[in-house]
């Protein structure tokens, strides 16, 4: 009878997994380490993880949307880069719309190859990652930027200042989070990019633009990337030309952690949320237990295979693949 | 060799709704003036045909011409050895890339695995258990390197069959997975190879061919035969065209996944084996990134990624087209960073004009 009732409740557990998995690591982790638990720690993870998490947070837009973003890395480069480079040129108050509106318009490049030309996001993110990382090094020259005057410049606060006593980066990241969230749940933008995603066709016949919803998520997608730049060329105050290098996968291995369907309609914001937080907090309760940080990669192999598995164990209802 | 049309139409009415029936020869030739005939004439030859079905070879001869015209030195025979040896890495996994993807699949995990294989190559000519071997130290180094890379294969695909998440992301997982398996094994060091006859193979030449790119051809020709000529081949297209009507039909469709991924796994391998015998070392940062190139080199020579459809035969041209441009504008002195951007183009470009010039006076909703 019990056996009866978990099998028929194992679904929607396993529909939770990542919440549970993410809940079982940090009590793991407050075992194994006692400055895991405290504010400090928890605070400086947080801080850690908005850079990546603002960047999921539009890739999971473009996500729910039926596309790819693979480009972020190498547009987080570009806007890094430029912003860094601006600053000292024209001054931070013109070099941040600047690179916003220069991000903005790769943006639009994907949203236009993407939603109107119709081409395949995967292959076409590809050859912009590889386009962008060019554009980087032609501007820069090979050469690696740096603000001159990094203690008198306001610039500093996105990424070392606070806002009431919490980071700014948290704050941020915070405030987008919730900013996307009510977008998506609530408005009729968010209903109409769940559509697009969930049945293109049927969502064309219902009158939604198809093309124009798919323009819109490359350009929150972009405008994403753009604020991690500033907060990530405030932090270092200077850029390598391949910073962004392998960012991509990060944030698309938080967008998967965090349950989205790469297929598209269906996912949460939130819930990537959760999955970069979970990322950061195995990196971190890793290094906190005295392991090499390259045992993270190894627990996130593992984390990533078996949260998937589980969802998508839940929604078929059987454990294993029924193809022979 | 192209799948039957049977299974070519079927897919064309899955996609872009039914095809218009082919224009009758008579009524071409019949027009007044004689250019409706000669248009028809030069669409009948085959060459022009085939031209049309492989795009890349163009733009390969294309490019080939320009850099001969271009570069002083390019036109000449150590130079096309050259980018034969510089492709090779490229290219070997690319032959196995594109049997995956003809399945449907992908992977991602590809550069990992190379730098893993690369590592252990290199590092178990040194163990003391085959200290008084000589030169056969290599034998099982280069055996246990090329065996990590199928087992590796072997997971993905074990893996991708019986939970059924989707190779996509169980790749991606193992990509980050096995990078860090290679910084455990190798502790962040980079390995160098003791015996000079590893490095020295490199250089070795079989007549007028390097020795790397012989191996780079021939297995392009088993990999060729092994996609056009077997049942496993045939097996390929179908579960990759539809894979519930392969699973109806018979075909065991997760060990059949399963078999592609090792082959994968095994060219990846032999890449970084090859990779790091012209090294002379195994660095733990090997191979990444070059999961794209491959991928890159398998869309622009016409495999879709949505499965069902492909070649060696344009694979072997994605990649030759890859290495001719980077070749060339390297002897033309380019900045690398132009390589780039004019790749980057050049794939977004091929998907757009392939999907303009395949949407042939089909129907389809204009959506």
């Amino acid at each position: 009878m019990l056996l009866d009732r978990l099998k028929a409740g194992g679904p929607a557990i396993a529909r939770q997994g990542i919440l549970i998995a993410f809940i079982v690591f940090m009590i793991a982790f407050t075992f194994m380490s006692d400055r895991f638990m405290t504010a400090d720690n928890l605070m400086s993870v947080f801080r850690q993880s908005a850079i990546i998490g603002v960047m999921a947070l539009g890739v999971t837009i473009v996500v729910i949307g039926g596309n790819l973003d693979l480009s972020v890395g190498s547009m987080l480069s570009f806007a890094t880069v430029l912003v860094v480079d601006l600053h000292d040129k024209i001054g931070p108050e013109l070099a941040i719309p600047a690179m916003l509106l220069a991000t903005l318009c790769l943006g639009a490049v994907n949203g236009f190859l993407v939603g109107i030309l119709r081409l395949n996001s995967l292959i076409v993110t590809l050859g912009m990652l590889s386009v962008i990382q060019g554009l980087v090094l032609i501007y820069s020259g090979g050469q690696n930027v740096d603000i001159a005057d990094q203690q008198g410049t306001w610039f500093a606060v996105f990424g070392r200042g606070a806002v009431f006593g919490i980071a700014t980066p948290i704050v941020i990241f915070g405030a987008m989070a919730l900013f996307f969230h009510v977008i998506m749940t609530t408005t009729p933008f968010g209903r109409r990019v769940y559509a697009v995603g969930g049945n293109p066709t049927a969502s064309t016949f219902s009158g939604i633009p198809r093309s124009r919803v798919v323009f819109a998520t490359y350009l929150i997608s972009a405008l994403c990337v753009g604020v991690a730049a500033i907060m990530l060329g405030s932090r270092v105050m200077g850029s390598q030309n391949n910073v962004g290098q392998g960012y991509e996968l990060q944030v698309l291995a938080a967008v998967i952690l965090g349950g989205t369907s790469l297929l598209g309609g269906a996912g949460s914001v939130l819930r990537t949320v959760l999955g970069v937080l979970m990322l950061a907090f195995i990196q971190n309760g890793l290094i906190l237990m005295g392991q090499p940080y390259y045992t993270q990669w190894l627990v996130t192999w593992a984390v990533i295979i078996v949260a998937v598995w589980l969802d998508v164990a839940a929604k078929r209802g059987r454990l294993l693949s029924p193809i022979a | 060799m192209t799948p039957p049309d049977t299974v070519k139409q079927s897919r064309q009415m899955q996609d872009d709704g039914p095809a218009a029936p082919p224009l009758p020869q008579a009524a071409a030739e019949t027009l007044p003036g004689g250019t409706s005939a000669r248009i028809s004439l030069f669409r009948d030859n085959p060459l022009v045909r085939w031209l049309m079905d492989n795009p890349i070879w163009g733009f390969v001869l294309i490019v080939f011409v320009f850099f001969s015209f271009a570069s002083e030195h390019f036109f000449e025979f150590s130079n096309v050895q050259n980018i034969l040896v510089q492709t090779s890495t490229i290219g070997l996994i690319a032959l196995g890339m594109t049997l995956v993807m003809i399945n449907g699949n992908i992977d991602l995990s590809v550069g990992a695995t190379l730098a893993l294989a690369a590592a252990f190559a290199v590092d178990v000519q040194s163990w003391a258990v085959f200290a008084s071997w000589g030169n056969w130290q290599i034998l099982p180094a280069v055996c246990l390197a090329l065996l990590v890379g199928i087992a590796l294969g072997a997971l993905n695909g074990f893996i991708v069959w019986k939970t059924g998440v989707d190779a996509f992301i169980v790749t991606l997982g193992a990509m980050l997975g096995i990078r860090g398996l290679v910084f455990v094994y190798t502790g962040e060091q980079s390995f160098y190879a003791m015996n000079f006859a590893y490095s020295d193979f490199s250089v070795v030449s079989v007549g007028p061919l390097p020795v790397l790119a012989l191996i780079f051809l021939l297995c392009t020709l088993a990999v060729h035969l092994l996609l056009s000529r077997t049942v496993h081949g045939r097996n390929t297209y179908a579960v990759g065209g539809n894979r519930e009507a392969a699973v109806n039909a018979g075909i065991r469709v997760g060990p059949h996944m399963m078999i592609n991924f090792m082959i994968i796994g095994f060219f990846a391998a032999l890449s970084g084996v090859l990779l790091s015998t012209q090294m002379g070392a195994a660095t733990p940062n090997l191979g990444r990134d070059y999961e794209l190139w491959v991928i890159t080199a398998v869309v622009l020579g016409g495999t879709k990624l949505t499965g069902g459809k492909g070649d060696i035969i344009g694979t072997f041209g994605g990649v030759l087209a890859i290495g001719i441009l980077r070749n060339g504008m390297n002897l033309m002195q380019v900045p690398a960073f132009y390589v780039y951007v004019i790749l980057g183009g050049i794939l977004i470009a091929v998907l757009f004009l392939d999907k303009r010039f395949n949407r042939t006076a089909n129907g389809g909703l204009r959506l």
